[in-house]
Parts: structure tokens; sequence; C-alpha cells
């Protein structure tokens, strides 16, 4: 067969201002995309737009500021319905013959609700709070609640608790870091993540790569992922960590299973992960002990044996069209958490058709979650972990305020340590050092700077939450939690008004 | 199903705000006497309300009927009355009815009268059973008969509440013509509700009533939370959410009053965190089980039961709440003016911190329950 001539052009171009460049050669150096080439012959160096895939490293580090990465202005005619996005796709896919791939979260624009969604603030008739004078409660408990208290009590006033709690997880912030496995990321990335939970008192998922033994000494701040792949899953692998999350699906792509390629599994990783290095670890898209409910809660039960009950068992899913109904399932499981990752889910690989189409908005789903748990009456037999584009502490609000009892973040916490968004973590090429197991590109994140940002992170939104939870007239925040009075939408239509429980402004 | 919201909260609103004032006075000897002073000191406080509602409940006004439940009925509408006797009668056994008594008429008042019921079959080992009777009966009047209100239900006491001045209402319902030996009173200031007689505090279920002022912040998730436990919450105010949670805590999971205190105003974390392990177990497994009842937001209530006054502030006192004792009598206050006007000399005069339950009893009354833990904050 003949070959087939690339019709696609570079979407970004490089401009380099010759008057600022001094030709060190960092960019060079910085770019794992080989975008940048030095000609010592010539002395100069040349741009490889086709390469570039606008991650901003070298615009970062270049000392002279002389790079600018723009959009490539060579583009197809405007169209609304044959976006260039679409043409492209289908240029490369004629040429290739495969499923796109992509990386992090859905990219489109019409499905986010935070932003259609507002918050309120105490004036006159109930007094806002300033948290630098007083004292917010922002720490959160997740696990069973029971549903209700034991006290025994007899004449001389001594009085005795009867009821014993189900193990809980405690957090200084309703913020967890979510699950990104050793493999998808790399150790120094792990070491971060769980470094900054511990420190900052909340804790780190090790997705399902299992959990390298230097970060043993972290245990009480990780939460232990058990996947379809069962990858790393021993019985010391389990009584390792706080919790057990069983994931089922994943927001970035529900209904479908994992794939690190064979590149990728390097020897830690393989050690790890129980397989031989250089062969896929592929997660199968169903666990395969699990077609149907009873299944889940064999496996929840079996994970709480191995661990002597002492520890949480959550279970997540992709928010789908009957979350509602799987959640109550779940928690009949005896799950004691329940995680719902919604469209805006991240990955570090994915079909891009699966990405930006299967699932539903994580506001959608977790307001009629967290309505049917409590129509059900048992919304207090379970916690709720939100996930999937939450992107600033008003997300965490905004969540919190619908139901949930914390979130998970992902990217975020990766945007913190450097990730621009360029979509490609699937190349296993992360110039941020981020998305990938490269001995040499792993070392630009730093555990010890990175761990600093992280926790800044936390700390800054901790900070944003009192000062809007003060605001709303309110010094802890499970009063806030379901409160949706406290919200409300602009722009919504009454369906959308309905799912969310939310009346409109001005209401 | 009748939707009582619609009365209550004619726009739609979140939820009925209000201000207000407070007093309560119980005589710990258990003497009784006319609400005299409770109606001045009330007047003394007219600067915290505006003549949209007002109300007392006296505890130990029925001595004639005292094992009876005397039922405070408000018919608004014109076949309210029969319906709901017929209802009485059929669910009941009615020992006497009345018009209640009243004195000058007062504009939109409605029709009210009293009932003293008890139920048909009397279980002698089980009083609960014939509480939860009358719970039932109230429940299926207000909700389901329209125009008709059940707004007192206890025994040996009654509240009296409607639309005007506390000194108004007193002279409406003939006031000084009642003796009791505990009397919590109550005036408003409501920002979003046109007057409505039912509206006006002291709520009342059973043995419980409770005057209140403030407005939580945590309404919305109070409100869910005990809705997971079959509350309706018809009347879409903050007094009912309190109200309701104490029925639950107190009554149903038996979690004696001074915790169920430190359930609706917690002590803070980092002073869980330094209780000892016993106390720290304890308060840690009640906030994580009851966050939801977490009143958050300013308030100072006064709750009464039989034999008991109890008051509490929200945990860090953004509404006002004095205590003042002068021989056998306790008194709770939006304002110690209030209390100075009516005894000018006092024992002993305090305000409430944040977070403290008061419980002013009965000293004939033996009880089982502990005191409140006190010294937290």
């Amino acid at each position: 067969m003949k070959r087939i001539k690339t019709y696609l052009q570079p979407e970004y171009v490089i401009e380099r201002l010759k008057d600022r460049c001094n030709k060190c050669k960092i960019c060079v150096r910085e770019c794992t995309y080989n975008v940048h080439i030095y000609n010592p012959k010539r002395d100069e160096i040349l741009s490889r737009d086709e390469y570039c895939v606008n991650c901003q490293r070298c615009v970062v580090f270049c000392p002279t500021k002389a790079i600018r990465v723009r959009k490539n202005p060579n583009t197809y005619r405007e169209n609304y319905h044959w976006t260039e996005e679409v043409i492209r796709s289908i240029k490369q896919q004629a040429e290739t013959g495969r499923i796109l791939l992509t990386g992090m979260g859905c990219d489109k624009p019409h499905l986010t609700y935070w932003d259609r969604l507002l918050l309120n603030a105490s004036q006159v008739t109930n007094p806002s709070i300033d948290p630098l004078r007083e004292p917010i409660e922002i720490r959160t408990y997740l696990g069973k609640k029971s549903e209700h208290v034991n006290i025994n009590y007899k004449d001389g006033g001594d009085i005795s608790l009867e009821t014993e709690l189900a193990p809980q997880l405690r957090l200084e912030t309703p913020i967890l870091f979510a699950a990104m496995s050793f493999g998808a990321v790399n150790l120094n990335v792990h070491r971060a993540l769980a470094r900054a939970a511990a420190e900052y008192g909340t804790y780190f998922n090790t997705g399902e790569g299992g959990l390298h033994p230097s970060l043993y000494k972290y245990s009480d701040h990780i939460i232990i992922q058990v996947a379809s792949g069962r990858f790393g899953v021993n019985a010391e692998y389990l009584n390792k960590g706080a919790a057990i999350e069983i994931k089922i699906g994943q927001g970035a792509k529900p209904g479908i299973g994992g794939h690190l390629p064979g590149e990728k599994v390097r020897e830690e990783i393989a050690k790890l992960r129980m397989i031989p290095v250089g062969t896929d670890a592929l997660s199968p898209a169903p666990h395969h002990d699990i077609y149907s409910i009873e299944d889940l809660k064999q496996l929840v039960h079996a994970l709480k044996e191995a661990t002597d009950y002492t520890k949480p068992v959550a279970v997540k899913i992709a928010a789908v069209h009957n979350s509602a109904a799987i959640a109550s399932g779940i928690v009949r499981a005896d799950a004691d958490i329940i995680v719902l990752d919604g469209v805006r889910g991240s990955t570090g690989a994915a079909p891009k058709v699966i990405r930006d189409n299967v699932g539903i908005p994580i506001e959608l789903a977790l307001a009629s979650v967290d309505k049917r748990l409590r129509d059900e009456g048992i919304r207090n037999e379970v916690s709720i972990i939100v996930s999937g584009g939450i992107r600033s502490s008003a997300d965490v609000v905004k969540a919190i305020a619908l139901g949930a009892d914390a979130v998970y973040i992902g990217t975020a916490a990766l945007v913190a340590m450097g990730c621009t968004l360029c979509q490609r973590c699937y190349t296993g090429r992360c110039p941020w050092g981020i998305a990938t197991t490269d001995p040499e590109i792993s070392k630009r994140i730093d555990p010890d700077v990175a761990s600093a940002r992280l926790k800044n992170l936390l700390q800054a939104w901790s900070m944003e939450i009192k000062e809007i939870l003060g605001g709303m007239g309110m010094n802890a925040i499970e009063s806030l939690r379901g409160n949706r009075l406290q919200l409300r939408a602009v722009g919504l239509n009454d369906a959308e008004l309905k799912v969310l429980g939310v009346k409109a402004a001005g209401e | 199903m009748r939707d009582l919201s619609r009365i209550s909260n004619p726009y739609r609103d979140d939820k009925v705000i209000d201000s207000c004032s407070l007093f309560g006075v119980i005589d710990l000897e258990g003497r009784r006497f006319p609400p005299k002073a409770p109606i001045k000191a009330m007047d003394i406080m007219s600067e915290r309300v505006n003549g949209l509602g007002a109300g007392f409940a006296g505890y130990g006004i029925y001595p004639e009927y005292r094992d009876a439940y005397a039922l405070h009925v408000m018919f608004m509408g014109r076949d309210a009355k029969g319906r709901t006797e017929e209802f009485l009668k059929k669910n009941l056994r009615v020992l006497m009815a009345e018009e209640m008594p009243t004195g000058k008429e007062m504009r939109d008042a409605p029709l009210i009268w009293r009932y003293f019921v008890e139920p048909k079959i009397v279980n002698d080992k089980c009083s609960e059973d014939s509480d939860n009777q009358i719970v039932e009966c109230v429940m299926k009047v207000n909700n389901g008969i329209e125009g008709a209100y059940i707004f007192s239900s206890g025994k040996d006491m009654g509240v009296f509440k409607g639309v005007g001045y506390p000194s108004e209402i007193a002279e409406y319902f003939c006031l000084d013509e009642y003796e009791g030996y505990m009397w919590i009173c109550h005036g408003r200031f409501p920002t979003n509700t046109p007057g409505w007689w039912g509206g006006a505090h002291p709520f009342n279920i059973l043995d419980w009533s409770v005057a209140h002022n403030g407005e939580l912040s945590s309404y919305g998730t109070n409100r869910n939370f005990l809705e997971m436990y079959g509350y309706r919450c018809t009347m879409q105010t903050d007094t009912e959410v309190i109200a309701y949670a104490l029925d639950l805590l107190v009554r149903r999971h038996k979690i004696p009053i001074g915790l169920a205190a430190k359930i609706l105003a917690p002590p803070f974390w980092n002073e869980i965190d330094s209780m000892d392990s016993k106390e720290r177990t304890l308060y840690a497994t009640l906030r994580q089980v009851y966050g939801g009842l977490l009143m958050n937001g300013p308030f100072s209530i006064i709750i009464a039961r039989s034999g008991e006054m109890m008051g509490l502030a929200d945990r860090i006192k953004l509404r006002p709440l004095t205590a003042a004792i002068k021989d056998n009598l306790l008194y709770l206050s939006s304002e110690e003016a209030a209390v100075r006007s009516v005894s000018p000399s006092l024992d002993r005069v305090w305000n409430l911190r944040g977070g403290e339950l008061l419980i002013g009893r009965l000293r004939s009354v033996k009880t089982l329950e502990i005191p409140p833990v006190v010294g937290l904050h």
C-alpha cells in the first residue's frame, strides 16, 4: 500500500524572537517532544512545529523569554458544526485507522454546572463570621455513621457510649488527592502527593498500580485502590493504607478498562504490579468477579475481612445515568464511602470519543445520589466523595452544598505541580515530569518542591473555604453539607433546577 | 395533603425569618402564679418586636385536667371546626370542649377552641404509646384538615399566641386569669412573613415548647437530616427544626438533654481533641453522627417541658440570653433590663455562654438525667 501523506497541519507554531534568543539551548533540553533542534553548523535553533503540544515547558524555562507558542493561524474555514477539532480528528483517523487517544478530562464547553451555581452570604438578619477572628471548622470525617447513638446513663451521672462507629477517615480539609497510579505517574509524583497529604492531614490515593514500599511510612494517609486488573493487590498492600477503594469506573472512561503501555512498565512498576517488565498492563473493563451488586458486596466484605474491619471501604463509580440507583445498591453492599467521578474526570489515557461523550456531569449525579440516599433514609450510612474537574475552592464549597462530604482533586493537584493540560499524558513523555516513568524526565519533579506546592494549594483553598463559610454565617462545614438553600442557579432550565434541587437566583 | 408552608411562608422564601425577644420564668418550688411579671417584662423589650407575633406558654395551668392532653386549636375555615371535631371524636376521647375565653376583639383573630382529650385506649405501662397517638393526631389535623391548626397539645400546659404585641395577646387570651409555675414568652419581629396566628411562637408539640430568637444558616442541612427520620418541616421555621431535633434526640434516641444540647451547639474540634479519651470518643461520635443537627448561625432559645425550663445559645453566642435568680424564681431573658423591670434586685444574674445549656428544674422532679457538661468553653 502506498504511504499516506499527512494532511494535518501543526496545531501550534513556535515563534522565536531573534533579538532575545541567546542560543542557550535550554529549550532544546527541556522539550521532550524534540520540537527545538540545535543546528551547530549554522549555530541556530530550529522549531519542528508539528511536534509541539503547547505544554509551555520551553516558554517557562527560556531565560530570555524568547519563545512564543501560538495557535497555528492556518486553520480551516470557520464552521460551528465542522470545527477544526472535528476535521483534524477525521483526517487523523483516515491516516491511521485508529481510535484517537487523549489524556486529562473532557474539554468540551457545555458541561460545567459549577459556574451556573452561585453562593449565598449573610446580610442583616444573620451575622457573617470572620475567619480571622473566629474559628471556622472544616474538619471532615468520612465513613459510615450510625443511624443513632446509644448512650447508657445511670443515676449518679455516669454515662457510657454504647455505639461504636465504623472506622472513619479524618480530613483536616474536605479535599483528598485522587487516584493516580504509579505507572501513569512516576514515583516522585507519588512521593509528593503522599507527603503533602500526610503533612496537611488528608489522603492520597494510590491508583491501580500498587504502593512503593518507600511510601509505607505515610500509610495513615493513603487510600489503597483495588481495580479490575488487581495489580499489586496482596494482603500486605491492603493493610498499608488507611482505607481501601474499589474502583469500578472512572469518569474519564466509564465502562472502559485501563491500558498502561509496555513502554511505561519499567522494572519498579513491573515489580509492584506483579507483571513482567515491558508487558502491557491491561485492566479489564469490568471486574471479572463483579457482574452484579451481590458480587460487589462479596468483594467489599472480602476486603474488610482481609483488613480485620479496621478500614473503611470506598467504591468508586463513574457518574452515569442511573447513578442514584447504583449508589443506593452500593450502600446496601456495605460500602463506607461512595466516590462519584463525573464526566470531567481525568485520565492518563482514554479514547477521546469515550472521554468526551460518556457519563454525566458530576453536579447532576451528585445531586441525584444525595437526594436518593436521603429519600431512602440511608444518607448517614455512607460518605460521598465527588471528583472530576474540581477546579477551585468554590467548586468544593458548591459540591458540599449539593451533598458531598469531600472532593478528590487530581488535575488540580497536577496543575499545582506543573501540569498545563496539554492532554498528551498517554505519550509517556510529559515534559513536566509528571505523566512519565522515564527516569530522566521524572527527575523534573522534585518531591520536596512539588509537595510544598501541593500543601500550599490545600492551604489556600482551605482558607478560601473558611472565608466563604464565614460569609454564609457558618462556622462548621457540616452545616453546609447538602444545604442547597445556600445555592442559587443562573441560566438553567426547569429540569436542571429540579435535578439539582436548587432555586433560580432571585427566587 | 395541605401545605401549611403556604400560609406561614406565602412568598416561598427558603424559610421564615424572624428575630425576637424571649423571656421565661420558673418557680423552682412549683408555686403557681399569674403571668403578670412576664407580660410586663415583654413590654419592656418592645424594641425587639414589631407587633406581628407574640405568644406565651404556661405550665401547670390546667390542674383540673392534669392527666388529659389539652389541645388548643385554631380554625380558619368554615367547616374546619366540624371536620376537626369529627376527627377528634373518632380517634380520641374528648373530655371537655369549649371556646377559648378571649377578651376584646382583635383583627383577623381566628376562632380558637380548646379540647381536653385522652387516647381511646390507654396503655398504663407505656405513656409513650399515648404520646405517639397524640402526635399522630396533631400531624393529621395540621397536615390534613384545611383551616385547622393544633398549636398546643401538652398535658397541664397551654400555648397562647397570635398576631399582635405581647401585651395585646396576653389581654386577648385573658392570661391574668391563669396560674402556672412556669411561663415562657416570645415577641416576634418577622422579616418575611405577614402575620399568621399559627406562625407565632412558642411552638409546641406534646410537652415541649420552644421560643426561639435567631436565624439558622444550617437550616437546609438540619431539615434534610430530620426528614430522613420522618419529620416533615411544614412550617419552614428554624424553631420547628429545633423542636424536632430535640424530639428526635431526647424522646426517640434517648440522649440526655445535656448531651443533646452539645449536639445542637457542639464543642469545637480542638476542644474535643483535648478531652480525655472517653469523653473525646463520646463527643466526636455525637458530632460525627449528628453533625446534620448542629444549629449553625445565631440563636438563643428557651425550651420548656413539664418541670423544666432550659436556655441555650449558639456556640459562639451571636444572640443574647441572660439568666437570673431571685429566691425561688429562675429567669431567662433576651435582656437583663426586662428581668430587672419585674425584679429589681436579683440574687445572681449572668449571661449564658455560647453552647452552654442551663436547666432550671422543679425541686420536686426526680430525674436520671446527667447534668449538662459545663466548662468546655
